[in-house]
């Protein structure tokens, strides 16, 4: 009932400590029970990635690297995964917050919706997509017939495609971030006058902020390899749809060793994005 | 996707199929060892003979419905054979075959696809003595412009696809069927820029069938296999780029009389009803 | 604010009823302008459900919350007229110390610029100027709680609630940090109402004290009385005093049977300091009670015999836990449990005087 414990105070001192100082017992040995799966698991990861090192033609990179069509999917992918991560923050983020913060009919069957996309193979999706925003789908053709606006085959519909199969991936995470954050600062923002709204921009939103990072990273690097359902669903037009994974897809077909060199490149753009995100937020938390 | 027609398990059913194939073929080789002994001399002499065995055949996913039929028939023929297929793009067969996949039998949707075979994996040199070193011509297929049944843009010749406004699907250069539509419109001298480069032909025909597309290029056995829900039409070009499918018996098959007979079968007058009737045209 | 009406009652009116599973909670509390009061009891008494009732953070199942005449049981939390101190304080830890004070005046409408102002003028009052940048991690307990309440402040509340404000500290600051809450708190003009477990807090922070056990004030009074007469032995206990029920039958006070294990069968009586009828609590103080290895000669009125419970260190001195006829704590020197010789099972005379004795309604 009461919230405080009688060793509260004890436990917990405000007293500050100089970080990075703080003397704390040193570890014992690493257990190789948890080590040895966790060398084959990293293994696991990394070594089809070595396999496409071994392969890659390395005499001829430096060409291939920069054939402008490999650079306009390369920009395409970037531009297209960004949006799209935006878009989910602009929908998910209130999308999570409603799932962990409120009571409504029917809310355990929206949370299991939230995943559908992650069960579905994504041409599925894409087919879906199709059939609601098409040129003759539920919705599309009403958008086509009153705005002449059609979907299907511009960047647009690949970041449709992107928001779809990545979007679950920050709900899920920020949801979580927001069922583990101490709801009591909420409270406290409440009783200095702040309404739902602003409790939620000014107090929630900074206290999850990593989770809503964390998601974001997860839904970005989701978007940038998105394949089955941005093919289905905007088709494959170099510079307008084609992104990187239907580039290195139709490589595929012809020259396995461009596919390889796309692959690597794609790899090693997202490796870089993603480290100097991460480094800026370990930075700032 | 993994809807009911076995023809879209195609391209993205390969993996699972191929760890099958791989099963099947262990078998295959085993059966192959004990089978040796009491082979049969003449690989023409297929008719009748209990074969016996299992056989591993990749083929091009537009051959999934008419092999299956043909199959049929054979396993009928033969009852002690076990037919096992791989059906996927082509390319990609010829890559698995390359990478030592265990086939039998390997028929391509093209011939850049067999060649691509022939000089890396190989076909059997028996065989391939007898009938040729790229392979068995034993069908064709021709281009079809599809529309949706209304046809709502019109479209009466390839021509028509230049037209302002009217949205196109071509099959992607790197995959056969767009290579023969490189070819059939190179021919007409027209600019063509369609919306989109589809990753396989079953995709073009899905962007008309939803009428996502005014018109595609499609091969006359996709039009077939769409059972109305596409029209398609004849173009004089297509016949610049009439796509000849090989077929033959690869170099590392476990048992190549057996293979060699699945090939007959399927050049046999039997086999050509089969195709024929699933759009293909004779070679 | 509104001086062409006078306010009907001024200050807090509250009773507080709510029930959740088979806790049940039935408090009144009022208070006037500028007094504080703080709600003192143990841990799930309900203490700190009460404070979250007057902050409409719980809703109540029943009664009112008026403040300065006007009914606040139902208004949403963010629209009542009060400030509140948590626990950990829970400051925002993304915003500076200055921040942290004006984000109630940002909430209620203020410009940037006047909501900074205020605040600096608010951590100023509290010596916390050179601090105003600072995150909160980097604050000491004591600063964090000025910090705490200078953002309850900020928002001009006319009820302000402290949750357990002392909980948070180190015992070595306590002391300090007590005696500054308590002289920033006579400056507010508004009801103070705070919850604590620790009775010292509440004697030196509070006007005035209601003692709360099981959703329920058990005593209500000035920190000084409820301190010299304790009501319940919860209240006994927290305060250090030795309290005994009984009946007063002119010089002495029949006290009814202890639950004593051997000897109850006897009725102890007590003499205290001015003679009494009727029901009767009686509270002595430890250090009031003297051992003697035999039975004592002089003034001292009330003797016993009892056997030794249990010995502790008790600050310098050595508390003696004693049984018999009555159960008492006494508080002697260590020089005089050695000259005693006293451990677990003996048995030695137990005297108080009279005028230590302190006898009141029961």
């Amino acid at each position: 009932m009461t919230a405080q414990t009688p060793d509260r105070s004890r436990r917990r001192p405000r007293t500050p400590v100089p970080r990075g100082r703080v003397r704390r017992p040193r570890a014992g040995r690493v257990p190789w029970i948890l080590v040895v799966p966790a060398v084959a698991g990293v293994l696991f990861l990394v070594l089809p990635f070595a396999g496409m090192l071994v392969r890659a033609p390395w005499p001829t990179m430096g060409a291939r690297v920069t054939d402008p069509a490999v650079l306009a999917a390369l920009w395409l992918s970037l531009s297209t995964a960004t949006v799209a991560t935006v878009v989910s923050l602009l929908l998910g983020v209130p999308l999570a917050w409603l799932l962990a913060r409120t009571e409504f009919p029917g809310r355990r069957f929206v949370r299991a919706l939230v995943t559908v996309p992650l069960v579905i193979p994504p041409v599925v999706g894409g087919v879906a997509l199709l059939l609601v925003l098409g040129r003759n789908g539920l919705v599309g053709q009403y958008l086509d017939a009153w705005f002449g606006l059609t979907l299907p085959f511009t960047p647009a519909a690949v970041v449709i495609a992107q928001v779809f199969v990545a979007m679950p991936f920050l709900v899920i995470s920020v949801e979580g971030a927001l069922r583990g954050a101490d709801r009591r600062y909420e409270e406290a923002a409440a009783t200095l006058g702040a309404d739902r709204v602003t409790v939620f921009t000014r107090v929630t939103l900074p206290m999850v902020l990593p989770g809503i990072g964390a998601g974001a990273v997860l839904c970005w690097a989701r978007a940038l390899g998105e394949f089955g359902a941005t093919i289905t669903f905007a088709g494959n037009f170099p510079g307008t749809t084609q992104t990187m994974p239907l580039a290195v897809y139709m490589a595929m077909q012809r020259d396995p060793e461009a596919a390889i060199v796309l692959s690597l490149v794609l790899l090693l753009v997202s490796l870089v994005v993603l480290a100097t995100l991460r480094e800026r937020w370990v930075n700032a938390s | 996707m993994r809807d009911s027609s076995p023809r879209r398990a195609g391209r993205r059913g390969h993996r699972p199929l191929t760890g099958l194939a791989a099963v099947a073929a262990l078998g295959v080789a085993l059966t192959a060892c004990g089978a040796e002994d009491t082979g049969p001399g003449d690989g023409a002499d297929t008719f009748g003979d209990a074969l016996s065995g299992e056989l591993t055949v990749f083929a091009a996913a537009s051959l999934t419905d008419v092999f299956a039929e043909i199959a049929d028939d054979f396993q009928e023929r033969h009852p002690d054979v076990a037919v096992t297929f791989n059906f996927a793009g082509s390319s990609e067969l010829a890559q698995q075959i390359n990478a030592g996949a265990p086939a039998d039998v390997f028929a391509a949707a093209n011939t850049a696809t067999m060649e691509q075979v022939v000089e890396g994996e190989g076909l059997d040199a028996d065989w391939a003595g007898e009938h040729g070193e790229h392979g068995l011509v034993f069908a064709t297929n021709t281009l079809r412009i599809a529309v949706p049944p209304d046809n709502p843009a019109g479209i009466g010749d390839l021509a028509d696809l230049a037209g302002d406004g009217v949205q196109a699907a071509f099959c992607a250069e790197e995959v056969p069927c767009g290579a023969a539509t490189t070819t059939a419109v190179g021919a007409s001298g027209l600019e063509i820029t369609p919306v989109t480069y589809e990753e396989d032909v079953r995709a073009v025909l899905t962007k008309v069938e939803l009428g996502e597309v005014d018109a595609g290029l499609v091969y006359s056995t996709d039009v077939i296999s769409a059972e109305g829900r596409v029209e398609g039409l004849e173009f004089p070009e297509a016949e610049e780029a009439v796509n000849d499918y090989p077929i033959g018996v690869l170099a590392n098959s476990g048992d190549s009389a057996l293979a060699a007979a699945w090939i007959e079968a399927v050049t046999s007058a039997e086999g050509a009803a089969v195709l024929t009737g699933a759009g293909f045209g004779a070679p | 604010m509104r001086p062409t009406t006078p306010a009907p009652t001024a200050g807090l009116d509250a009773e507080l009823r709510l029930t959740r599973g088979d806790f049940t909670l039935d408090v009144a509390l009022s208070a006037r302008p500028g007094e504080i009061i703080a709600l003192l009891g143990p841990n799930g008494a309900g203490k700190s459900s009460a404070l979250r009732a007057l902050a409409g953070l719980v809703p109540l199942t029943g009664g009112h919350v008026r403040v300065d005449g006007a009914d606040e049981t139902t208004t949403a939390v963010e629209h009542r007229p009060i400030g509140m101190v948590f626990q950990d304080y829970l400051l925002f830890e993304h915003l500076s110390a200055l921040d942290n004070v004006a984000f109630g005046p940002r909430c209620q409408g203020s410009s940037r610029a006047e909501a900074r102002s205020r605040a600096a003028e608010l951590l100023d009052h509290m010596d916390l100027a050179a601090h105003a940048h600072s995150r909160p991690r980097q604050l000491s307990g004591g600063q964090a709680q000025r910090v705490a309440l200078a953002r309850a402040l900020a928002v001009r509340p006319r009820l302000l609630l402290l949750d357990e404000p002392m909980a948070a500290l180190d015992a070595s600051t306590r002391i300090d940090v007590r005696a500054r809450l308590r002289h920033l708190l006579e400056d507010f003009d508004g009801v103070t109402v705070l919850v604590t477990h620790d009775p010292l807090d509440a004697m030196v922070l509070a006007d005035r004290i209601a003692v709360v056990e099981s959703g329920r004030v058990v005593q209500r009074g000035a920190p000084a009385e409820v301190a010299r007469r304790p009501r319940t032995s919860y209240v006994a206990r927290l305060v250090g005093l030795n309290l005994f029920q009984g009946r007063g039958e002119g010089e002495t006070v029949a006290l009814d049977s202890a639950p004593g294990k051997d000897g109850a069968d006897e009725v102890a009586r007590v003499t205290p300091r001015e003679p009494y009828e009727g029901p009767a609590l009686v509270a002595f103080p430890p250090r009031a009670v003297a051992l003697y290895p035999e039975h004592p000669h002089g003034s001292t009125r009330n003797v016993w015999r009892l056997t030794v419970e249990g010995i502790e260190r008790f600050g310098d001195q050595v508390r003696v836990h004693l049984t018999g006829p009555l159960s008492l704590a006494a508080d002697i020197t260590p020089a005089a449990l050695a000259e005693l010789g006293l451990s677990r099972g003996d048995t030695v005379w137990a005297g108080v005087k009279a005028t230590e004795v302190e006898c009141y309604p029961g």
